[in-house]
Formats: structure tokens, C-alpha cells, sequence
């Protein structure tokens, strides 16, 4: 048994240690935000944070973390209170298919965690890593501008849901 | 008195001695001239000259990652401190616009620029000495062609004394040997034309021959492996580890392009080199790979007995072949190594063409620095707009996982003894303080 923290609350997980966390998430836990593209580390649909950075969560598997932070698009916020990225990805009708989307926002809220005051070329270079087949690279650059404008405004690079979810 | 006269007398000596060594170590500065019009050249020659351009990885040191090709800037670590590529594109003022050919080829032979100075043997004119004046013609010809950039590369960051170029005679006196290629009159023409492609312009020593402490390369240890940019290049000789042992035209191909089934990707320093010789025709590549797989050597027979082995069982489907992308753990398997490395490595995934581990050569060197820096970096293609082929596993994994990982694949993959302080160099390749990547490599 394997006891992962994800978004804040504890769950004991019964998969073998080997299974890569987004099989983990989405068969066992029911979360399903993480998206399951390529399996290999190619596309980002998958990316998850851990202990704040962008990772795969197709190649990371269970047994590296325990004790580790894990926050998923569920923890960016919710459908009544969601936080500033999804705020920002939905004043910018950044999704298409929306397949990529929550890939997108998890490896950009990293980058503004760690760097609040990011610019477009810096958003540019980071989100490198995640692919979106519908071609609305310009509306996620967009929302990701938006969301660090929205981010800046309320003085905290990195929002819990619970207590600022909801973006004045 | 007696003891004034003997100071006053050694003061002499000792101003005398380095009033010599800088008359011996004067060259004069070489004209400059009217900057030469691209219609000068013939087309055919500075076709040429591009094709030996990238045999000689140029813009590898004259070229800022996304900047302005051959205006210099790129920033050259060493264990001497860092040198910065100049401007060597045809720029009146910055770059080598006056330049005439003279002095183009004085600083190509000898390692001196058109005003006289010694250049730092970073720029290795210790090879391209061995070039042919045609082929000094046809880069000239290239390089006076090119788009001219106003720019200036920063000054070098080097300790005391060694900004002082004049000593750099007394280096050239004690391990440079100017002089043309020498071919080999029993060799094939094929072996003579590679020979001379990698002993000057391809300067494949300068990575692959380890170097004194005095930054020289120990010519008597050819190919024996060395450092470059952190990484280490393998040595070419038979002390190479690659599990299957090369051929030349494994080699070709890793050359060409970029990967070799049986050996994988070109990495670091050798990504570009690869990038550069998909432009260089097949006869010139093949050349040098023949000439290269002759400096490996034919393997011993345990050895070509033990390739055919591994080959034989990786060929057969294992148990790990089912496992598909879910990495479930064969038995003995760490699981951060099923989960992060096996979805790929041992399964038979067709799309993925992940190298089985076993095959890596990474993992069979004295030092953990490649396979660290592959697992943190990732494995990247030649082509700089195209994804990762592996991704980076820095953040995904804890500085500790990666060094159990990459110690899980040293010892149970490749089957040989751990390596002594793994964390250790993790660490200082972190601290970007890895430039030697653990001394005397393979």
C-alpha cells in the first residue's frame, strides 16, 4: 500500500508500485483531469505537479511519491469556484477539443508558480513540451498571459482553491 | 656589494630571458584587406566549403544557441575558464572580413590571428594544421560568403596569467606539431580520405583523446576517451564499451544520422555533431567511419560472442514485452525503474524504438555522468523543433531516485560493479561544476 498526497488530501493506493501515477489517478482515484496521450512522455496530456514542477505522470510511477506534493487540474479548483488558470482558460476559449487543456494549465501553473512575472516568450519556451492537435496554441498563450495578469493582481503566485478559488 | 652585483645580475638574466620570449613569441600582424566581394568565389568552392564547414563543426563554437550563424559568442567552458567563439563571419570590423586569406590560413595552421596574437588552442589548429590548402580555399571561400553580423564575442574569463597570449608560444613549443596530413601509403584511399577528415577538420580528438594538465592532447593516447562539456566522449579505441561492438557502418549511420539501433542516440556535445554531418555527403561520412571503426578494432571473440548473445535474447519476446505502458514489475525490478524506464525500454513498444538498456553504453563507462545527464535531460533528436525522444526525469524523480535508478541500471541491466559516488556527481553536474565528469573517462 502507497499513500499519495494529491491536492492536499491523503489517499492509500493499492496499485502494484511500478504503475505510472496517471493510471493510478484516473482507474483508481476516479480523477480523471490527467489525460492519457501518448503513454510515453511525448505529448503532455498527463502532466501533473509534483512538489511544484511539471511532471509526466504516464512515466512517474507510484513508488517515487510518496511524501511528494501532487496536484492534479482538480486542485486548480472547482466548476463553481474555479482558480485564476481556469478562470483565464475560459475567458480566453482556450480549449477546442480540450483534450491537452488540463495538461497545459498544470505545466503552466507550474511555470508561474515558480515565476510569477513570466512573459510570453518564457510561457513560450516552457509549454514547449505540450502538444495540442487543434492549433489553439495562440488562445493558450493567451490564457496563460491572463492568468498571470489575474495571479499578479491578486498577489499570490500560487492560489489554494479552497481559501482564493474565487478571483475578485 | 658582491650579493647586489649577483641580484642586479640575475634581474639582467631574468629581463633578458623574457624580452626573448616575447621576441620568439612576436608574430606580425598580417595586412588587412578590402573585404573580398562573394563573386570572387566560385560556387562549386564554397559548396565545398560548406560541406567541410560542417565536417568541422564550426558553428559549434562560433554560434550562440538561436543567434546569428558564425557571429561567435558561444561560451566554451574549460577546466581553464571560459573562452568565448568569435566572430567569424565576413564583418569588416568584428568578424574576419579584412581578413586575407593569408592570414585566414595562418590562424587555421598555426593558431595565430590576422593582428598577431596566439589564439587559445580551444580552437583546435592543432587539426585543422593538417589541412589541405584546397580545402583552406573552399572554407575561406564559405566563410567570405557568409551573411556579415556586427557583433563582438564577450572577452574570455581566464584566470591570471593566462589572458596573456604571449605564453600560449610557450604552449605551441611544448605540443604543437604543425604540419600537412600524412597519408598512409599502405592504407586504402577510403581510410586515407577518413583519416585525413577526422585527424584535421573533424577534430574528433579533441573530445575523444584525453588531455594533459595543460589542456594538450596526449597524442600518445589517441582516442582513449575524454571529456567534453560535462559529458564524456567514449574512447575509440578497443577499450570502447558499447555492448555491440561498432562497425563502420553502425558507425556511419550514428554519424549520418544521429542513431544507431544498436547503439542509440547521439547525445550533448555529439547531437550536433551529428546535425552537422547530415549535411556532409555519404562518401565523406562513410570515410570517416571506416577510418574510426579500424582506430576501434575488430572485438575479441568473447566479446562478438557476448553481442550476439545479448542480441539473441532481446530479439526473443520476454515477459516484460506484455507489460505494455503499465510498467507492472517483472520480479527483482525496482519499481521506479519499471515504471519511469520499462514502459519504454523493455517493452515491445514498435512506435517507441526506446534502446533496450542493455545496449547502452552510457551505462558501461567508468563514470555515471552520461546516463545521469541522460535521465535528467532527457534523450533530444537532432532537430531542434521536434520533442524529446526520452523525456527529462528531473522533477518527476528526487535527486535520490535517480541516483537508485540510475545505479539499478548499471549494475542489474549492464551487469557491471556500482559506481562510486553517483550522488556525488549528480551534485556537480547540478552545480554545473562537472566539467572533467570524473577524470580519466572511457
Amino acid at each position: 500500500m502507497i499513500t499519495l498526497t494529491i491536492n492536499g488530501t491523503r489517499h492509500d493506493v493499492s496499485s502494484d508500485p511500478a504503475t505510472p501515477l496517471l493510471y493510478v489517478l484516473r482507474d483508481e482515484l476516479g480523477l480523471h483531469g490527467a489525460k492519457y496521450g501518448c503513454g510515453f512522455g511525448q505529448c503532455g496530456a498527463c502532466t501533473v505537479m509534483v512538489d511544484g514542477r511539471a511532471v509526466y505522470s504516464c512515466v512517474t510511477p507510484v513508488a517515487a511519491l510518496p511524501g511528494r506534493e501532487i496536484k492534479t487540474v482538480e486542485g486548480l479548483g472547482t466548476i463553481d469556484s474555479p482558480g485564476p488558470m481556469q478562470r483565464a482558460f475560459m475567458d480566453e476559449q482556450a480549449a477546442q477539443c480540450g483534450y491537452c487543456i488540463p495538461g497545459m494549465m498544470m505545466r503552466a501553473q507550474a511555470l508561474l508558480e515558480q515565476n510569477p512575472a513570466a512573459g510570453e516568450q518564457d510561457i513560450r519556451d516552457h509549454l514547449q513540451a505540450n502538444l495540442c492537435r487543434c492549433g489553439t496554441h495562440m488562445r493558450i498563450l493567451a490564457a496563460v498571459q491572463r492568468a498571470a495578469d489575474l495571479m499578479r493582481s491578486a498577489g499570490d503566485g500560487g492560489p489554494s482553491p479552497v481559501t482564493t478559488g474565487a478571483v475578485r | 656589494m658582491r650579493f647586489l652585483k649577483v641580484v642586479l645580475a640575475l634581474f639582467v638574466l631574468a629581463g633578458l630571458g623574457f624580452g626573448g620570449f616575447l621576441v620568439f613569441a612576436h608574430r606580425p600582424a598580417i595586412e588587412a584587406a578590402a573585404a573580398p566581394r562573394p563573386d570572387w568565389f566560385d560556387d562549386a568552392l564554397v559548396a565545398r566549403g560548406a560541406e567541410l564547414a560542417a565536417i568541422g563543426n564550426c558553428s559549434s563554437c562560433h554560434t550562440v544557441e538561436g543567434g546569428p550563424a558564425l557571429a561567435g559568442g558561444r561560451a566554451l567552458r574549460t577546466p581553464f575558464g571560459t573562452i568565448y567563439g568569435t566572430n567569424i563571419t565576413p564583418d569588416p570590423d568584428t568578424g574576419i572580413g579584412r581578413w586575407p586569406k593569408e592570414a585566414f590560413a595562418r590562424a587555421m595552421r598555426d593558431g595565430v590571428d590576422r593582428a598577431g596574437e596566439h589564439l587559445y588552442p580551444a580552437f583546435p589548429y592543432d587539426h585543422f594544421t593538417r589541412l589541405t590548402d584546397r580545402d583552406i580555399d573552399a572554407l575561406y571561400a564559405y566563410l567570405m560568403t557568409r551573411t556579415p553580423v556586427h557583433d563582438t564575442a564577450p572577452a574570455n574569463d581566464l584566470p591570471f596569467p593566462l589572458g596573456f597570449r604571449p605564453l600560449l608560444a610557450g604552449w605551441k613549443l611544448l605540443f604543437f606539431r604543425p604540419g600537412r596530413f600524412e597519408p598512409d601509403a599502405s592504407a586504402t584511399a577510403e581510410v586515407n580520405h577518413g583519416a585525413y577528415l577526422v585527424e584535421s577538420l573533424a577534430h574528433c580528438g579533441a573530445c575523444h583523446t584525453p588531455r594533459n594538465a595543460l589542456g594538450a592532447e596526449e597524442t600518445e593516447r589517441r582516442f582513449a576517451g575524454g571529456t567534453s562539456d560535462g559529458w564524456i566522449a567514449p574512447a575509440l579505441t578497443t577499450r570502447n564499451p558499447a555492448p555491440v561492438p561498432w562497425t563502420a557502418e553502425a558507425l556511419a549511420r550514428y554519424l549520418k544520422q544521429g542513431f544507431d539501433r544498436h547503439h542509440g542516440a547521439a547525445s550533448g556535445p555529439m547531437i550536433e555533431v551529428a546535425r552537422n554531418l547530415s549535411r556532409v555527403p555519404d562518401q565523406d561520412v562513410a570515410a570517416m567511419a571506416r577510418y574510426v571503426a579500424q582506430s576501434v578494432g575488430e572485438p575479441s571473440r568473447e566479446r562478438a560472442e557476448a553481442a550476439r548473445s545479448l542480441l539473441a535474447e532481446l530479439a526473443e519476446p520476454g515477459p516484460a514485452s506484455t507489460t505494455g505502458t503499465a510498467g507492472a514489475a517483472a520480479p527483482g525490478r525496482d519499481p521506479i525503474y519499471a515504471g519511469a524506464c520499462g514502459g519504454c525500454h523493455d517493452a515491445a513498444r514498435e512506435i517507441v524504438h526506446a534502446l533496450p538498456l542493455s545496449l547502452v553504453t552510457a551505462a558501461r563507462l567508468d563514470s555515471p555522468a552520461n546516463l545521469l545527464r541522460a535521465v535528467l535531460e532527457g534523450v533530444h533528436p537532432r532537430d531542434r523543433t521536434a520533442g524529446p525522444l526520452m523525456p527529462g526525469f528531473d522533477g518527476a524523480l528526487t535527486d535520490e531516485q535517480i541516483v537508485q535508478v540510475t545505479q539499478h541500471v548499471r549494475t542489474a541491466i549492464a551487469g557491471e560493479p556500482a559506481w562510486d559516488d553517483v550522488a556525488g556527481m549528480l551534485r556537480r553536474i547540478r552545480t554545473g561544476d562537472a566539467s572533467d565528469s570524473g577524470g580519466d573517462a572511457r
